[in-house]
């Protein structure tokens, strides 16, 4: 099998990490524990291996799949080690590549996914979570050399003592145990998993807080209950104190709520995000066993922002439960359809806390969990992971990469020469549209819309103009001034409801709304797996709302800091929407794989498409 | 005027580098300018209200062309050429008065008039009739030549030069006086102008409102701050306006005084407005056909109200009343700023690295800092007048 060494990129910007990294790493570290011994030296103490041992290509992700899992081995749930990943995919400085590949994870999936994703964020991903999933096969029990705290023996005399008094709960609590979990729906680590921190003895004991626990309960599947799972959870109740309470003493990624809340979205989570959350989680990640290191890095990924957009979230968060169900056993009086979706379950938690879910991530989960009930109870488990992971990769392939290429080729025939078309943030299917009608030859110019905080358009600017494409960059204000040269406005969506509206980033309500007074077409590029069959009337009802912080400060100096201190301000509040509600009448057309339809057909695909789309 | 051409000379300079800017600020130091430049005029024995209009509009256009988009320049180079007409015209009428009811009595105020033979009956007829015509900006030319010919009647018919002469004399002082008493009222018309404003305040806010604004507007501020005193309950809601960040501005000054404000982005007006009673916004200019110059973004907002059908009040002092209509504005009546404000110069070379065969770069970046905002959109306008 291959070791994988670790991307040219070093993490954090060619900061030496401190200490020998086992399991998962970002890039500059090797596993302590590599699975050959010859390597294994080698491979603690170099910090930065060559990349001319790893594949061709400075950037080159294509890996050749490891082999699974042998099942009588434990597979070692390292804590992770360095996790300052947050920053080294995303340098804009590094030139990101034009085309990245994705590789494949299962030995028996033979296609490469080829996904021209042109953002930093997958290729950094995917590669160490390739090479974790060799490294962490074969972790010699005894290489768990992080820098802990506690010394190993001391770790291992808590481990024992926890283990035993959960023993002893688990005889006396089932039933109460299964009524603590059914109480809140985002079900969030409990503190326990200090026992499951686990690399002497990869025991993936119970993690105790399974949403099925009805599944648990019972040994039968019902219809009922299969639909039930299929219908979309039902959401936390942010401003129910008693649930917020329980849910933060669960909670794992301790977020501070903010003192301050606009009253208007009470009814949703409002938490100080930052680095200043990037520590804390590095010391706590050695007692975090029950996360898979993958789920862990891309849970920081999202927490600093370094991956954003619902098609790159979703195929990362799927890659990462990809190694994660293949780095899995079941443990010992469990069935793997039970115990692996209450895992994931818990790993979905996790990513919550982290950044709320996105609609594409919420349906991919769904299929996800979908496809283990289906599996058939008299497969072994390295079949039944292996399917898995040949789900997950269809899922991909077929869902969203393959889905964009047909995206493009309809889209494609709605550019004409000489057009101006316009775009909002930096939508990555747009992307590619663009790029491939310069690639065929057409002439057009792009008018990219950006604006605060995030400044996503400035990315798309300059991955466009190094391709080639002249562009006109202006802000989101003066895009009546701009609209006057326009000839057609293509947009991404984050989902498109029901009823045909579009929910996507916010401030795209107003750029189509702009377009739509001056007879412009809008043109909305959407995958269908992010198609909800919820409904929602204005934006307030469900959203995401950002770091206040990313408002309060303006770059330029003191003569715009007028915000500096809003939060000791009495009766000031920032507010800062993610995302926002496109009514449908601004729509003029839909472009998904399945054709060029109006927004109000969703509803159609999601009834006719959505048994296929979820038992592919 | 020599002597108040440096002055002159001075404000074009600010004018055109930007130094000054604003409605309000503009329109106050044009007024104090030609306060000065009428003061500083000699006025002539004839046709003296013909002769300082004459260099009043002189500077006007001096001013005018520095800066076009500074609309407020010429509101009040019209105002004042309007001043001057109507104190011209009220002086002459009450010699003609003084012509008709008295034309022998002895007193000092008659014998200027005492040698005046009786006007031709044309002349009275016309002037009678700009008497009565109501004063506007549009009689601003039809009046000159007929004051011109009325006061130059006037003089000529005057027998003794010496009598004439005192008698004008005073009458230029009157003249130049009234006017430059006149101007001052405009100047303190302009600077309060906000209090006549803020008293409608209370009826348009009541309780429980929820208002959305965009940018900072004085106007606006000193709107909010008098319904805030007058006890009514209210949020408020600031869009930032990018990129100049003036919202922000604007939260902190309301916050002061005790309203609760959420500062939201730009891209936000649309997913917010659905939550809010009324919009209300200040101007930097208001067109002859109902149209706003408004700082850029309004039109979006304006959109936005009219779709969730929230009123759309702008509210604006008279001197940012503009008598032109608008051709074109997004581009005859804008302005486009630096682009630093919207992309880091460092990003913008990076960019610049890459062109087209020709030579062309591929990168333009557009800052504009004027939006216009058609006249259907806007629900009521409030002004001082």
């Amino acid at each position: 099998m291959d070791i994988r060494r670790a991307p040219p990129r070093s993490s954090s910007g060619g900061v030496e990490p401190r200490f020998r990294q086992v399991g998962f790493v970002t890039s500059a570290g090797e596993l302590a524990a590599a699975p050959p011994a010859n390597v294994a030296p080698a491979a603690a103490v170099s910090s930065s291996p060559t990349p001319s041992e790893l594949s061709p290509g400075p950037l080159s992700p294509v890996m050749i799949p490891p082999p699974l899992v042998p099942d009588h081995l434990p597979v070692p749930d390292a804590a992770p080690g360095l996790l300052l990943p947050v920053h080294d995919s995303v340098t804009p400085s590094s030139p990101p590549p034009p085309s990245s590949s994705l590789p494949d994870a299962g030995s028996d999936l033979e296609d490469d996914v080829d996904v021209s994703w042109a953002r930093p964020p997958p290729p950094a991903l995917l590669e160490p979570i390739k090479r974790d999933h060799t490294e962490k096969n074969e972790d010699a029990p005894t290489s768990v050399p992080q820098k802990t705290k506690l010394s190993k023996a001391e770790r291992r005399a808590i481990q024992e003592a926890q283990r035993a008094a959960k023993a002893a709960a688990k005889e006396a609590g089932l039933p109460g145990k299964s009524k603590a979990t059914a109480s809140g729906v985002s079900t969030t680590m409990s503190k326990q998993p200090k026992t499951a921190k686990t690399p002497p003895k990869k025991d993936v004991t119970t993690q105790d807080n399974p949403p099925e626990a009805p599944d648990k309960k019972t040994g039968q599947r019902h219809p009922d209950r299969d639909r039930k799972k299929d219908a979309p959870q039902p959401r936390m109740q942010f401003d129910d104190v008693h649930r917020m309470e329980k849910a933060k003493r669960r909670s794992v990624v301790k977020q501070s709520e903010t003192e301050k809340r606009v009253e208007l979205f009470r009814h949703l989570p409002q938490y100080t995000h930052g680095g200043s959350l990037l520590p804390d989680l590095e010391s706590k990640s050695f007692l975090l066993g029950a996360i898979h290191p993958s789920v862990y890095k891309v849970g920081l990924q999202y927490l600093s922002g370094a991956i954003s957009g619902g098609n790159a979230r979703c195929i990362a968060m799927l890659l990462a439960f990809k190694d994660a169900i293949s780095d899995y056993s079941t443990p010992a009086e469990k069935t793997l359809d039970r115990d692996l979706p209450a895992k994931i379950s818990s790993y979905v938690s996790f990513l919550v806390e982290c950044r709320p879910l996105s609609i594409s991530m919420g349906n991919a989960i769904r299929f996800l969990k979908n496809r283990i009930t289906k599996l058939s109870l008299t497969v072994s488990e390295s079949e039944a992971k292996a399917s898995l992971q040949s789900d997950i990769h269809r899922f991909i392939n077929g869902k969203i990469i393959t889905a964009d290429k047909v995206i493009i080729s309809h889209a494609i025939t709605k550019i004409r020469d000489d057009d101006v078309l316009l775009t909002y943030g930096s939508p990555s299917v747009v992307e590619m549209i663009f790029n491939h009608a310069h690639e065929l030859g057409k002439k057009f110019r792009v008018v990219v819309v950006d604006s605060r905080p995030n400044l996503e358009g400035q990315g798309l600017l300059r991955r466009l103009i190094a391709k080639g494409i002249s562009c006109t960059y202006t802000h989101i204000n003066a895009v009546s001034y701009i609209m006057h040269e326009v000839t057609r406005v293509f947009l991404g969506a984050s989902s498109v409801l029901s009823n045909g509206t579009v929910y996507s980033r916010i401030g795209t309500a107003s750029v189509a709304m702009v377009a739509h007074a001056f007879a412009i077409p809008v043109l909305v590029c959407c995958e269908a797996y992010k198609f909800h069959e919820r409904v929602q009337l204005d934006s307030i009802c469900f959203n995401e709302l950002g770091d206040p912080d990313a408002i309060s400060k303006v770059p330029g100096g003191e003569t715009f800091n007028h915000l500096k201190n809003w939060m000791d301000i009495e009766n000031l509040q920032v507010s800062n929407l993610k995302y926002d509600i496109t009514p449908s009448d601004y729509v003029s057309m839909l472009i998904t794989e399945y054709g060029m339809l109006p927004p109000t057909s969703v509803p159609v695909i999601l009834r006719e498409y959505r048994r296929e789309h979820i038992w592919i | 005027m020599p002597d108040v051409q440096p002055l002159v000379s001075e404000f074009v300079l600010k004018l055109k580098r930007r130094k000054v800017e604003g409605s309000h600020a503009v329109a106050r130091q044009t007024a104090e300018l030609l306060r000065s430049v009428v003061s500083q005029h000699r006025m002539g024995s004839t046709n003296q209200a013909a002769t300082l209009a004459d260099a009043v509009r002189a500077v006007g256009q001096q001013l005018i062309a520095a800066n076009p988009i500074e609309l407020a320049v010429g509101n009040i180079v019209r105002r004042v050429l309007h001043i001057i007409k109507e104190e011209d015209m009220s002086s002459t009428a009450v010699g003609i008065e003084g012509l008709s009811v008295t034309v022998d009595s002895d007193d000092e105020y008659d014998s200027e008039h005492d040698d005046r033979p009786t006007l031709s009956a044309a002349v009275l007829a016309s002037h009678a009739r700009n008497a009565l015509r109501a004063p506007s900006l549009q009689t601003l030319l039809d009046d000159i030549p007929v004051s011109t010919a009325i006061s130059r009647t006037a003089s000529s018919t005057g027998d003794s030069d010496g009598k004439s002469k005192s008698g004008d004399k005073t009458s230029t002082k009157k003249l130049k006086h009234d006017v430059i008493a006149a101007i001052g009222d405009l100047i303190d018309e302009i600077d309060n102008c906000y209090e006549p404003i803020s008293e409608q305040a209370v009826e348009l806010i009541h309780q429980n409102e929820v208002i959305l604004t965009l940018g900072r507007s004085k106007t606006v501020k000193e709107f909010l701050c008098a319904a805030k005193e007058k006890k009514r309950s209210f949020r408020v809601f600031v869009a930032e306006g990018a990129p100049r960040y003036q919202g922000h501005a604007l939260a902190k000054e309301l916050v002061e005084k005790g309203i609760q404000t959420t500062v939201i982005t730009d891209s936000a007006v649309f997913a917010m407005i659905s939550r809010v009673n009324m919009v209300i916004v200040g101007a930097h200019a208001i067109m002859a056909n109902g149209g706003v110059i408004a700082p850029v973004g309004m039109n979006m907002v304006a959109l936005a109200a009219q779709r969730h059908a929230v009123p759309f009040v702008v509210v604006a002092g008279s001197h940012k009343l503009c008598p032109l209509y608008p051709h074109n504005p997004e581009v005859l009546l804008n302005e486009l700023k630096s682009p630093s404000d919207l992309l880091d110069f460092g990003e913008f070379s990076d960019c610049m690295n890459f062109s087209t065969q020709d030579g062309s770069p591929l990168l333009n970046v557009v800052n504009p800092t004027f939006d216009y905002v058609p006249p259907k959109l806007v629900g009521l306008f409030i002004t001082d007048t």
